[in-house]
């Protein structure tokens, strides 16, 4: 008999997105207040796995069509690629910059390159955690 | 200040990640390796002259001043192991190309190496307790990768022994750091040198000493804990085989090494003197098991716990002619334990099997390969013009100077006992009758794993000949060993 779950469907396409959000909001927060690339990359994977159980693995890899660990790559070339950059610059490895910019809707804010850093680390995480779900769930 | 350490650290990196895409390709994955690999050699080459020439190389992370950022400290004794690492990688990848198998080889075999590289690269260089940690992690999580790829049940058996006892002395590590951070309130490995020495090493600080004694002899395979050793390396593959036994407990030796010459030097007379005995008996351990076992394997393995045992001898003696033995017998052993867990990996490859009972006669058809095993077993020994010889000699100096001339009589009897358990195979492999023979020998794939070993042999035999012209690196990096001021004033005045 198969199970009717539109109720469960329904909300996790509305909650997705909310949780989505709330990721991006941890990401980008995590300079002044707690959150941060780890943290956000670990609540864009739940919010991915809620979709895996509302649905299914295989309708959640045709709606997000990644190879999970070409993201780990990146996102470690990223940050390496962050770090690195100032070792063409005559300064320490890891060393980061920062500016304050004139952004047309935000105002004044301060650009920083360990926000740069921290999106590899939120890229890895979220590609480590879904290849490790999607693994262990194709397995047999 | 100057980047340039970091290099043979940050190109494997790097290249592990390049080797996360095209997972199935594999001439891609060779390539690039190789490619990897070669780049990180020169750089290596560069950085030892440059310490040679300048003296240590230090770069603090981030722009930071130097104990409150991450150090990295590129002395003699780390750069000439990373080269010796880099070099050694170099050949094993060579030798996998003909051993390792295709399903391996798609299934991120080669980014497990380029990871385990950078771990080890990583450790010899830190200058930070708590980086040091983290990169022992990074080596030991692609050790793990190494160890059960292939799936095999053996490789699953040895695996689950191998992570739990690594992630228990990984946990002690972690709080073993907090103990010390909590006395000494720093982990920059310089300062905390210098605040030891401010404390004159009261006894909180020697219980720490004998707590990092115990974290990292479970990575070293000292007597105690050892006992994981023999069966997890029996496991994996011989190209992994030779990667984990010439570098991982390398990395464990050279850490004692570090935090007993840097900071536990006041209190020499409980915590060098237990180092003493732990060496003595793990030599003797060592010496029961090479003779015990008819599985070539299982002899080289034990092999491995004599080695430990011998290098961690000379560092106990604290004096500066054993420290150089020590170091120079450390990059001696990482060279001929590869070189010979190459060779018998070609002698279980013709003779399709470990046990030295069923082998025999193997001299008539393949001479070379048994000369080469004859040349590098008394290098393992230490034949005066081989390479083992200059270190051991320097060990036993170094040990008659310090005034324990009973242990030291023991190295040079556990000599004896490495020599007989080698000759044994040597004896039962290669001479008397035709014995078991493997049926399907590819001389192609014959010829792709003895090159790569037989030049790795001819390296160490330069490197026993060449003793006289090493002997200034040899040198610069025991006295870095001896006097810890060196080395703080490098990290701290070099912060500036």
């Amino acid at each position: 008999m198969k199970t009717n779950d539109v109720i469960m469907q329904f909300t996790a396409k509305l909650v997705f997105f909310i949780i989505f959000f709330f990721a991006v909001h941890l990401f980008f927060a995590g300079h002044y207040t707690p959150g941060g690339g780890f943290v956000g990359g670990l609540v864009t994977a739940s919010a991915i796995v809620l979709l895996i159980i509302a649905f299914d693995l295989k309708t959640v890899q045709t709606i997000l069509p990644i190879n999970y660990i070409n993201m780990v790559a990146i996102g470690l070339i990223l940050a390496l690629g962050t770090a690195a950059f100032s070792m063409f610059t005559g300064k320490p490895f890891f060393t980061h910059y920062y500016d304050y910019f004139n952004l047309p809707i935000l105002g004044k804010t301060s650009l920083h390159t360990a926000a740069l850093f921290d999106l590899g680390v939120y890229l890895v995480v979220v590609g480590v955690t879904m290849t490790i779900i999607q693994t262990i769930g194709e397995d047999e | 200040m100057s980047n340039f350490l970091l290099l043979p650290i940050i190109i494997p990196f790097f290249f592990a990640m390049l080797l996360l895409f095209g997972q199935k390709n594999i001439a891609y994955q060779r390539i690039t390796t190789l490619l990897g690999l070669v780049i990180s050699i020169i750089c290596a080459i560069g950085l030892v002259s440059n310490v040679y020439m300048d003296g240590p190389q230090t770069v603090t992370l981030g722009n930071w001043p130097a104990p409150f950022g991450i150090t990295m400290m590129g002395d003699m004794v780390a750069s000439v192991l990373m080269l010796t690492t880099l070099v050694i990688s170099l050949f094993i990848v060579w030798y996998g190309f003909g051993s390792i198998g295709k399903e391996r080889e798609q299934f991120f075999y080669y980014p497990g190496i380029m990871f385990i590289i950078t771990g080890v690269n990583g450790a010899f260089t830190t200058g930070d307790i708590f980086n040091l940690f983290v990169f022992f992690e990074v080596l030991l999580m692609a050790s793990y990768l190494l160890i059960v790829l292939g799936g095999e049940k053996a490789q699953l058996r040895e695996s689950i022994k191998y992570i739990l006892v690594n992630v228990i002395s990984s946990a002690l590590f972690v709080v073993a750091v907090a103990y010390l951070y909590s006395v000494v309130g720093t982990l920059s490995m310089a300062d905390i040198s210098l605040k030891i020495a401010e404390i004159n090493q009261p006894g909180i600080i020697t219980v720490i000493a004998v707590l990092f004694l115990l974290v990292f002899g479970m990575k070293a395979a000292i007597f105690p804990l050892y006992f994981w050793l023999p069966s997890a390396y029996s496991a994996p593959p011989i190209p992994v085989l030779a990667l984990f036994g010439a570098l991982l407990t390398k990395v464990g030796v050279y850490a004692i090494t570090r935090t007993y010459t840097l900071f536990f030097t006041h209190d020499l007379s409980y915590t060098h003197e237990l180092l003493l005995i732990l060496a003595v008996v793990t030599i003797i351990a060592g010496c029961i098991g090479a003779l015990a076992h008819f599985d070539v394997k299982q002899i080289i393995i034990y092999n491995i716990i004599i080695a430990v045992g011998v290098i961690l001898f000379g560092v106990a003696q604290m004096n500066e002619v054993a420290l150089q033995g020590a170091f120079v017998y450390l990059i001696h052993d990482m060279i001929i334990k590869a070189a010979l867990f190459m060779l018998i990996g070609i002698v279980i490859y013709v003779t399709g099997t470990s046990n030295l009972r069923k082998m025999g006669g193997l001299i008539q058809t393949y001479p070379t390969l048994g000369w080469f095993f004859l040349i590098a077993g008394f290098g393992l020994v230490g034949v005066p013009p081989l390479s083992g010889f200059v270190g051991k000699l320097l060990i036993i100096q170094g040990g008659f100077i310090a005034g324990n001339t009973w242990s030291t009589l023991v190295v040079l009897a556990s000599s004896i006992i490495v020599l007989l358990s080698v000759m044994r195979i040597f004896i039962y492999a290669f001479w008397g009758e035709q014995g078991q023979l493997s049926t399907d020998v590819q001389k192609r794939k014959y010829n792709r794993m003895f090159i790569p070993t037989m030049l790795l042999v001819i390296l160490s035999i330069f490197y026993g000949i060449g003793a006289e012209w090493l002997n200034p690196f040899m040198s610069d990096a025991a006295k870095i060993l001896m006097d810890p001021s060196i080395y703080t004033d490098a990290v701290m005045k070099g912060g500036e």
